[in-house]
């Protein structure tokens, strides 16, 4: 699905890292763990083609990220559901609309509307689905932040430090949301510092557990 | 071409939801209806400079074209004799469609604004003047003018052309002038869209960015802006163009003492230019914010 083969991504002449390769294959769950200013948001960034690699191909669905022009990327986009820390919301609209964004974006709005009440209430946010995101606590963003990455039925999940900023209890709800849709068959990525949530997901799912460190992409899991 | 023709289409038809994506923005709204209004306004004193002066060089050019004079300056004794030969030269001449002396009643009305009334126009050695119409096809001035001298001595064929020229330059260059005046406010109306929508597009990064995570192509998020700022720019430029048609039906209707500065305005169908401005303005507001979203959108990725 997403495939990344001796990456490397320098910025502002300071290379971030290098020689990586990392498969992500359908139905996975992997986590990718390292200390602050590893890299790890900007791995995630190339796995859903916001950048593009210094060196190394990075495929999408098959296809050369590299070749891939704006409008193509927008598509792949719709494959990939992404959840940020900073959840990314326009404030101007309701969290219905925030939701329903991608539908509308890809001219499926109402087609959609019956499910689209459904997702609210499977991340128990039908009570402020019209409210607006700035009256919305830190752990309800990140549900529906976790409502819009899936309301495409997305092949792929990306989440960013998705429990950053929300409290253990509420870590766990977002976790199991996940845990969920990777048994429905979507395939998770998720980057997270927190030891905590990787012991509790491998409790419950089969997944696999990256560490991004000294530059390099290393297999970890006996420490946890 | 037809990726422009569907946008356009898609613009006017409208999609209120792509709209509906990005925040009003009261600020850049203010500024592109108000710029919209004031340039449509200048726009259409300008066309009304430009139309005025088409006219009055037309007025001219076919007012003094088809009429030339001649002047005949002789001692008081031969004067009728030569006015006869000249008479009959004249009626002898391919192109002449009229020709006849003015009376001494009307030398005297030509005169009597430098002169007054009372003039003893009998008593004075003034030249007589024989007024000469042609024919669509004109008279060849030089053949004439060679046949006046031969029989008539004291005959000057004055076909205009002093006077007319200098006119009918003039009266051009001032219309090339209020074209290219419009061009300038067209132009300029461009431009400030341009920024205005530039001012928008960095104010709205974010909901650009967005709009990009989840997917929306180059062209959507480009039209949420597009057509709101056309929208603005049309409703800006139909408010300027009427308030200047109100302007310019208020200013003195045209009559024959007030000259140029009485004629200005519109006649007859030429008051379906006051629509025109609004859509060209439109027509410069789609195309201007398209490439500035355009090449934003391209530098933001």
């Amino acid at each position: 699905m997403i495939e990344l083969e001796d990456v490397a991504y320098s910025y502002g002449g300071a290379e971030l890292f290098s020689g990586l390769s990392l498969k992500l294959a359908p139905g996975s769950f992997h986590f990718l763990t390292g200390p602050s200013g590893a890299g790890k948001t900007t791995l995630l960034k190339l796995c859903y083609g916001e950048l593009l690699a210094t060196s190394g191909h990075v495929m999408l669905f098959e296809q050369d990220a590299a070749r891939l022009d704006r409008d193509q990327v927008a598509m792949m986009r719709r494959r990939i559901g992404v959840v940020h820390q900073d959840c990314q919301f326009l404030d101007h609209l309701t969290m219905r609309d925030n939701v329903a964004l991608p539908l509308t974006v890809s001219g499926r709005s109402s087609a959609f509307s019956a499910d689209l009440d459904d997702l609210l209430a499977w991340v128990g946010l039908r009570r402020q689905a019209d409210q607006l995101p700035p009256q919305l606590s830190g752990g309800e963003r990140q549900r529906a932040a976790l409502a819009r990455a899936v309301i495409m039925s997305p092949d792929v999940i990306i989440a960013d430090e998705p429990t950053g900023n929300i409290d253990w209890e509420m870590s766990q709800r977002l976790l199991s949301l996940l845990i969920e849709l990777n048994k429905m068959g979507k395939t998770i990525l998720v980057a997270t510092h927190d030891l905590n949530l990787i012991r509790a997901a491998k409790s419950q799912v089969s997944s696999r557990v990256l560490r991004l460190k000294d530059r390099q992409l290393q297999q970890a899991g006996a420490e946890l | 071409m037809k990726r422009l023709i569907s946008e356009a289409t898609g613009m006017v038809i409208g999609d209120p939801e792509a709209e509906r994506s990005v925040p009003p923005t009261g600020f850049t709204a203010r500024l592109t209806v108000f710029t919209a209004a004031a340039m449509a306004f200048l726009s259409v004193f300008a066309l009304a400079l430009s139309l005025a002066t088409d006219r009055l060089a037309d007025q001219w050019a076919s007012e003094l074209a088809q009429t030339s004079t001649i002047r005949i300056s002789a001692p008081a004794e031969q004067a009728e004799a030569q006015v006869a030969a000249a008479l009959r030269v004249l009626e002898t001449t391919p192109g002449v469609a009229s020709a006849r002396a003015l009376t001494d009643a009307e030398q005297r009305e030509l005169l009597a604004p430098w002169f007054g009334p009372d003039l003893p126009v009998d008593r004075l050695p003034i030249p007589r003047l024989i007024e000469v119409v042609e024919t669509s096809d004109g008279f060849d001035t030089t053949g004439l003018r060679a046949r006046l001298q031969a029989e008539v001595p004291g005959a000057i064929l004055d076909d205009h052309t002093r006077w007319r020229e200098p006119l009918v330059d003039a009266a051009s260059r001032l219309r090339l002038l209020g074209w290219i005046a419009i061009a300038l406010i067209i132009g300029a109306t461009g431009t400030m869209i341009t920024l205005a929508a530039q001012s928008a597009l960095a104010a709205n990064a974010q909901v650009i960015r967005v709009m990009r995570l989840v997917g929306a192509e180059d062209g959507y998020i480009a039209r949420a802006f597009v057509r709101r700022f056309t929208l603005r720019a049309l409703a800006g430029a139909l408010i300027g163009a009427i308030l200047a048609g109100v302007a310019i039906l208020t200013l003195p209707s045209a009559d024959t003492t007030g000259g140029f500065l009485t004629g200005l305005g519109f006649r007859g169908i030429e008051w379906l230019w006051l629509l025109a401005i609004p859509v060209l303005i439109g027509v410069v507001a789609f195309f201007a914010t398209r490439a500035a979203a355009l090449r934003v959108l391209r530098e933001q990725s």
